[in-house]
């Protein structure tokens, strides 16, 4: 129920130019959307070699500026989590 | 001096390429340049039934590329401006394999010295059409409509533009529904702008007329009234370098419907 007032629907404009965004990343860095699925499970498996981490929040993501497009990885680690509680 | 040479092209099929050159093309005739405007769209030859000089060809641009007749000879003179506009109209029963990108860069660099203005109406798509349609530009327009996919494809084109080394596109869209874009229901002409990072030549709102123009072939850009045409009239004016403030598409205010102003 908190939620549920507050939330309010997007415009077809902002999910349209959501969607673009996201398409417009991939077709520019040349990667299917798909591939970056793939990609996120191999960076898991490589770090999980040397740091406990939070798999399930793994988040990577394009983000877009001006003069660049860049790959960003967001790798919680559950020991800094814990420390926060 | 040799003249400009200006591609207008789009990626995704149907946006208004073909609608776009004939109104430039008049819309710098008007103005008093020399424009030459060729259909590179061979197989779907367009541009001569919406400038209304479909009646008037002789010969096409592959008849020309073959040596069968000169460029001079095969431009079809235009009704309303004989002496400024002229047409180069596509084969219609070739196909694009006909003409080479070499073939394309000399046929538009011999209209060039002919001209103020050589416009070239590029064929959909990525493939052969449009690259030999791009080759001679030295100025590249590229139209898109206010819809995802239409912008996707025109992120692709100016892609594919850049990685040829070509000069920066600019970008008109087309099909703009104010109404809609009040209310946040259609893409808007900034965020398209911000999404594909190029410079905006021009905004063109839907307008009924253009259907009814193209039934006529006496494009919108001819007619006082009509909301494209004034938008065309005002790209014609920014590519000779004109500043030229972007229409309000707020549209007449609801007294001045009443009233009939404006
Ligand atoms: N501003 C506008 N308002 C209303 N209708 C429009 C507008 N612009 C274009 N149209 C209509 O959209 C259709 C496609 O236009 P046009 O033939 O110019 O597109 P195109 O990009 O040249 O297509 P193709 O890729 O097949 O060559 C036509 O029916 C035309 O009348
Ligand atoms: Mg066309």
């Amino acid at each position: 129920m908190r939620n549920f007032f507050r939330r309010r629907r997007k415009s077809e404009k902002e999910v349209a130019a959501q969607r673009l965004r996201l398409v417009l990343a991939h077709d520019r860095a040349n990667i299917e959307p798909g591939m970056l699925e793939v990609l996120k499970d191999e960076i898991i498996a490589v770090i999980s070699k040397h740091l406990e981490i939070d798999a399930a929040q793994v988040k990577i993501e394009f983000s877009e500026d001006e003069a660049e497009t860049r790959l960003v990885a967001d790798i919680p680690l559950k020991t800094a989590r814990r420390r926060r509680r | 001096m040799r003249g400009k040479i200006i591609t207008i092209s789009s990626g995704k099929g149907g946006v208004g390429k073909t609608t776009t050159t004939a109104n430039l093309g008049l819309g710098l005739a008007a103005l008093g340049y020399r424009v030459i405007c060729i259909d590179a769209d061979i197989g779907l030859r367009n541009l001569d039934v919406i400038l209304g000089l479909e009646n008037r060809i002789v010969y096409d641009i592959v008849n020309v590329i073959e040596g069968r007749t000169t460029l001079r000879r095969a431009l079809v003179r235009d009704k309303r401006f004989p002496e400024h506009l002229r047409l180069l109209p596509a084969a219609q029963t070739r196909n694009k394999e006909a003409i080479s990108e070499e073939d394309m860069e000399r046929v538009a660099y011999e209209a060039a010295e002919m001209a103020d203005f050589v416009l070239i109406d590029s064929p959909a798509g990525i493939e052969h059409g449009f690259r030999y349609a791009v080759r001679p530009a030295d100025r590249v327009l590229i139209v898109t409509n206010p819809e995802v996919s239409a912008v996707r494809d025109a992120d692709r084109v100016i892609g594919l533009l850049e990685a040829y080394g070509r000069a920066e596109p600019s970008l008109i869209v087309n099909r703009i529904k104010p109404e809609l874009v009040r209310r946040n229901e259609m893409l808007d002409p900034a965020s398209i702008v911000d999404l594909l990072a190029i410079d905006l030549i021009g905004i063109v709102p839907e307008d009924r007329s253009v259907l009814s123009a193209s039934n006529r072939g006496q494009p919108v850009v001819l007619d006082k009234r009509s909301s494209a045409g004034q938008a065309y009239r005002n790209i014609s004016r920014r590519l000779v370098g004109e500043k030229v403030p972007f229409m309000d598409l707020r549209g007449p205010s609801f007294l001045q419907r009443l009233f009939g102003g404006a």
